[in-house]
């Protein structure tokens, strides 16, 4: 198959401890190779920026996201980002595209790819719903795809851990992971989706989830220590406790530790937890609320068993989407928006909520401040992931904004320049000038990515990797960063080159080729668990689906028919 | 001559029919009035018999039902051709037609029921 | 015989999973577990007759040609307009909804489903106020209190009581009946209300003023309201309000009487703003009765190809969404249309007498299993496969569940995706010979 030489880029490959050489890039067969024959294509990179296909690895982009559609209309006329948003016709290469926080699916598939990112992770979909995400996979080009399968609130997950039948919870998680055609295991306001069912909630960590004789903390441990147990690539992936309100820190702090006593056979953290700004709040109320971010940067700072991203704000309209069904209705009777709430019998929670973050008021500023002072505070970056939790902090769309604020401290002092007054004592942003550069940038938005995840051949360009690159029109040692701001931003908007396994996908900002994406998934179940434990396993769920669910146990598992390019990944079993 | 709402809705026969729309079930299942008892006696009219529903939109004869539970302010036609000849087209803005609540004048009727295709052609021009 | 279990049943909204269908020779001869709706839908090619063979009209009359003649007439019909529209596609899979919506992209056509007679105004109510909502397993595990509001589901949604409400047992619910209590708002007392615990026999078009009239209470201002309420006297009402606050988890499933009355969507958006002031005292939620087995689908794939649930226009080149100006009534009765194909669902029967005038004077396809009202003015007429029985595909039940059809027996009829994906072939044939028409 086709050869590709990517010549006279600068590379930055922090696996590979590559970091702005002048090094080709050779590919073959949708792979990255030692070398290749004199008749490869040749791709001139012009003393470019070269990384890596970009790794988000946490956004809503399949399943719920269609939720915040349907209640959007005015979203696919939205284009505040000309070319990343808004209405473009088909053309004959492309599908439609409509929509800024909750645009289409082919949308997210070409703009992800114009970003330069080639394989996303959906946040959060229930085991019950996750043949809806499959569906709107496929319907998502190019991009390689996963799905982290919610479990934090699961009245099995929640019965076998208050039993203390670890190899039930094993084999159960093992199941669901098989059940949903999954990747990993999220863990959303733990138990706080199950008691809100009732419309309660869970107040932190040492709380009792309605109707079980179990807390967070419970849920935590016990599915952290089955996800080493199974060996699984990823780490639990978890949404904290009282997200998104004042004095949340301790509970964050509290998470962090607790997992502190799970050890991992595998090169990589025991919990990445998720968008950390909206968890990082000192104060008591809104009105004494601040940053707590330098506290959290501190503790991580010290400890090497976790992985977070960052969840950062961007001004203007965003879309809340999230299992953590309790936060949207507050949400929504502070702001009177919209709200929708989808309990899903039995697993757990959700509701979606439009939201709009402004910069004159200095609640938001200080939460726009503190995704930055988290990145910035935070002295390894492959301890950081970055993202806006698309589209809650903010659309996908502006993640070049943000990487370009990580690189410059003047940008960042021009918008908090802007600030209400109200915001200046809530912040250390103001006393930050640390900028990073492009390796720590690599780190943040693919090689970290992929590690954390457990994709050994994603995030890096390696021999051996996926031949998924990136070529942003920036030459580094003519342009300046912390100065150029928008060169940068405009940069990583809309790339030289996009490369997926070794096709290219995007030319100078604009689609070239619409290849399908593969569809991860983890299969830990086949040889990870034994008979015994699956018929023991069975015979319980036999009988809980005839008793609670509202679907046969054998239509509930997705189909072969819903995946038609998976990529089976089944862990070593201890 | 009595003067009332008409509502159109879903029945169990019409449900069940849905997929043979050509079948004397359907016209048994889908083209009739449902009227309480009062009704009946106040038209002159018994079960089976035909009546003549009309609303400003149009009119439509159907044989006359028997639902002892209605109110007296109220006939029911069920969903489908039948009812369809006289509920209002109007959307109000929103794409909806008014499928329900529409004033409506029956009186018994010596005239006979169109059979579905027979009504469907009356929209020929 | 061969029993084949756990089958999806594809009539209404419930999308039953657990029926169990007895094939003989390649017949269907039982449906165990099902209502008369779904044993009547499953058993259909077996019981009536079907469309055997493609038609086209010629001099007034259908006559049988074959499926390229056929596809090749409706690819031409639709080439050759200006405002061709595409409507229905929820008796059928979410694959074919999907060729469906492509086949609008490539034409520029209008599409829209059934919702647009049905819960259409649901969907505008959410997109004003959220749609707070749930599976429909969760009420059957949780709610003491079921109310079904402008829907009867005796006579449309045959086994929900007894899978998912009113006599559901489940975690909390033990006792089925026992331990609820139902609710009706109807100005009839249907075959649902007369087993109903309370009985609201509103007038006719006061559904708003009932909700209300309820928020009113919920937010603490009882004493604003008169003596009587929609024709209801204060007392019944302030009834039902306590009924509301002292359930542990409620749950008001809607149907036509929400969406079809007097105020159309503004009663399922007043109705979310009530769901969310109750939420402040107790849990509740609301569930819309959606009526065919896969309109929901439609409402699912649309969103996440076009942005929008319904009603759309590709006449830009982009999904262009305006209920009121683009829905299929609102076009039908401005006679904007100049061509329409129809699939998996029978206008013809369920349209406003206007709207099918004008649908008499435009070319129009069928793609369908049976004969029915739609065919009276049909031009090409298309037999197709009936999904669920016939072929496989994926439905959205009327909670967003997805569940997996299955193919029951074996058919030479085509399925409405292969129909469809034969058709665009033909249009981009056609296309191709006349150039690049419109945003394609």
């Amino acid at each position: 198959m086709a050869e590709m030489i990517i010549k006279n880029g600068v590379v930055y490959d922090p696996k590979n401890g590559i970091d702005g050489e002048k090094n080709e890039i050779c590919i073959k067969d949708g792979k990255i190779v030692e070398n290749v024959g004199a008749g490869a294509k040749i791709v001139d990179a012009e003393g470019c920026v070269v990384m890596a296909g970009g790794v988000d690895g946490h956004t809503h982009c399949a399943g719920k996201i269609n939720t915040g559609r349907v209640m959007s209309p005015h979203d696919m006329r939205y284009a505040p980002i000309p070319g990343l948003s808004g209405e473009e016709p088909r053309t004959k290469l492309l599908r439609p595209q409509v929509g800024y926080n909750t645009p289409n699916t082919y949308a997210i598939g070409y703009r992800y790819s114009k970003l330069g990112y080639t394989s996303i992770a959906e946040a959060a979909i229930t085991p019950m719903m996750a043949r809806h995400m499959h569906e709107e996979f496929e319907e998502i080009p190019i991009l390689d795809k996963l799905g982290l399968v919610l479990m934090g609130s699961n009245w099995q997950v929640m019965q076998y851990i208050q039993d203390k039948d670890p190899e039930k919870l094993k084999a159960y998680m093992a199941w669901v992971l098989l059940a949903a055609r999954g990747y990993g295991v999220k863990i959303v306001n733990p138990g706080g989706g199950s008691s809100w069912t009732w419309g309660k909630n869970v107040s932190g960590l040492d709380d009792k989830v309605v109707d079980f004789d179990v807390t967070p903390a419970d849920i935590l441990i016990g599915l952290a220590e089955a996800n080493e147990a199974l060996n699984l690539p990823h780490s639990i992936h978890v949404h904290c406790n009282n997200l998104g309100m004042p004095g949340n820190i301790s509970t964050t702090l509290d998470t962090m530790k607790l997992l502190e006593k799970v050890k991992t056979k595998r090169d990589r953290q025991v919990m990445h937890v998720t968008h950390v700004q909206f968890n990082a709040y000192t104060g008591t109320s809104w009105m004494d609320f601040a940053s707590g971010a330098p506290d959290v940067a501190d503790y991580i700072n010290k400890h090497d068993h976790l992985t977070f991203d960052m969840g950062q704000l961007i001004f203007g309209p965003a879309m809340t989407m999230t299992a953590d069904g309790p936060t949207e209705y507050r949400n929504a009777r502070m702001f009177d928006a919209k709200w929708s709430n989808y309990d899903q019998e039995l697993e757990d929670a959700g509701g979606v909520v439009p939201l709009n973050y402004t910069s004159q008021h200095f609640a938001h500023a200080t939460m726009w401040s503190i995704g930055l002072e988290l990145a910035l505070l935070v002295k390894d970056p492959w301890k950081v992931m970055f993202t806006t939790d698309n589209p809650n902090g903010g659309a996908f769309v502006n993640y070049p904004e943000g990487q370009a604020l990580l690189m410059s401290d003047k940008k960042r002092q021009e918008v908090i320049a802007g600030f209400p007054d109200m915001t200046m004592d809530r912040i250390s942003l103001p006393n930050i000038d640390r900028e990073l550069g492009w390796g720590e940038i690599a780190t943040m938005t693919r090689a970290m990515s992929a590690k954390m995840l457990g994709l050994d051949d994603k995030g890096h360009l390696g021999v051996g990797a996926d031949a998924d690159v990136a070529i942003y029109d920036i030459q580094p040692d003519k342009v300046d960063p912390s100065v150029e701001h928008e060169k940068v931003k405009k940069a990583l908007s809309f790339a030289k080159y996009t490369i997926k396994g070794g096709e290219i996908v995007v030319r100078d900002g604009e689609i070239t080729a619409t290849p399908k994406g593969k569809v991860y998934w983890v299969n830990a179940y086949e040889n990870g668990i034994v008979q015994a434990e699956k018929d023991r396993l069975m015979t319980d769920l036999e009988e809980r689906f005839a008793k609670y669910y509202s679907i046969q146990l054998s239509n509930y598992m997705v189909e072969d028919a819903y995946l038609p390019r998976p990529v089976e990944i089944r862990p070593e079993v201890a | 001559m009595i003067e009332t709402i008409l509502i159109s809705g879903r029945t169990i026969d019409q449900g069940a029919t849905l997929e043979e729309k050509t079948s004397q079930a359907y016209f048994d299942a889908a083209a009739y009035c449902e009227l309480n008892e009062g009704n009946l006696e106040a038209l002159g009219v018994s079960v089976d018999q035909n009546v003549k529903v009309a609303t400003a939109h149009g009119t439509v004869v159907v044989p006359a039902k028997i639902d002892k539970r209605l109110p007296d302010d109220i006939v029911f036609i069920p969903m489908g051709p039948w009812a369809n000849a006289i509920v209002d087209p109007d959307t109000c803005g929103c794409g909806m037609p008014g499928f329900k609540g529409i004033p409506a004048k029956v009186e018994a009727t010596t005239e006979a029921v169109l059979s579905m295709k027979e009504l469907m052609a009356t929209y020929k021009e | 015989m061969p029993v084949i279990k756990d089958v999806v049943c594809t009539l209404c909204g419930c999308l039953c999973d657990d029926l169990e269908v007895t094939v003989e020779n390649n017949k269907i001869t039982k449906v165990g577990k099902a209502c008369k709706l779904g044993r009547a839908k499953t058993m259909g090619p077996f019981l009536h007759e079907r469309i055997e063979k493609p038609m086209i009209r010629k001099n007034g009359e259908l006559e049988e040609c074959s499926y390229d003649e056929a596809i090749t007439k409706a690819a031409e019909i639709l080439v050759a307009a200006k405002r061709p529209m595409s409507y229905g596609w929820c008796s059928t899979s979410c694959e074919a909804i999907e060729k469906a919506v492509l086949l609008a992209e490539e034409t520029g056509s209008l599409i829209d489903s059934t919702a647009n007679v049905c819960h259409g105004p649901s969907a505008l109510a959410a997109q004003e106020k959220g749609a707070p909502t749930c599976s429909l397993g969760t009420p059957k595990n949780y709610a003491d209190l079921i109310i079904f509001w402008g829907c009867n589901p005796v006579h449309a949604h045959p086994r929900h009581q007894t899978r998912y409400s009113t006599m559901a047992k489940g975690a909390f619910t033990p006792n089925g009946k026992k331990d609820k209590k139902m609710v009706v708002v109807d100005p009839r007392n249907t075959d649902t209300a007369k087993k109903a615990d309370l009985l609201l026999q509103l007038k006719p078009g006061t559904d708003y003023v009932l909700i209300e009239a309820l928020r009113a209470i919920v937010n603490g201002h009882e004493d604003v309201l008169p003596d009587e309420i929609a024709g209801l006297p204060k007392a019944k009402v302030l009834e039902f309000a306590e009924m509301c606050k002292a359930a542990k988890f409620g749950v008001l499933y809607f149907g036509m009487g929400i969406t079809q009355t007097r105020g159309r969507y503004k009663s399922g958006d007043n109705v979310s703003s009530l769901i969310s002031d109750l939420n402040q005292i107790t849990k509740f939620v609301m569930i819309g009765m959606r009526g065919h087995y896969n309109v929901t689908g439609f409402g699912q794939v649309a969103a996440w190809e076009t942005g929008f649930p319904m009603a759309i226009d590709f006449s830009r080149g982009y999904p262009y969404y305006n209920p009121g100006e683009t829905g299929t009534n609102d076009v039908l009765m401005r006679r904007e249309v100049d061509a329409f194909i129809t699939g998996a669902a029978d206008p013809g029967a369920h349209f406003p007498q206007e709207s099918i005038k004008h649908l008499f004077k435009i070319p129009a396809i069928q793609v369908d299993g049976y004969a029915n009202p739609t065919t009276e003015f049909s031009d090409v007429v298309i037999p197709a496969a009936i999904a669920g029985v016939e072929c496989d595909g994926t439905a959205y039940r009327m909670d967003c569940q997805p569940i997996r059809l299955k193919k029951l027996v074996e058919t030479t009829f085509k399925s409405d995706e292969e129909i469809l994906t034969e058709i665009i072939a033909k249009v981009r044939e056609l296309k191709g010979a006349e150039g690049a028409k419109g945003g394609a």
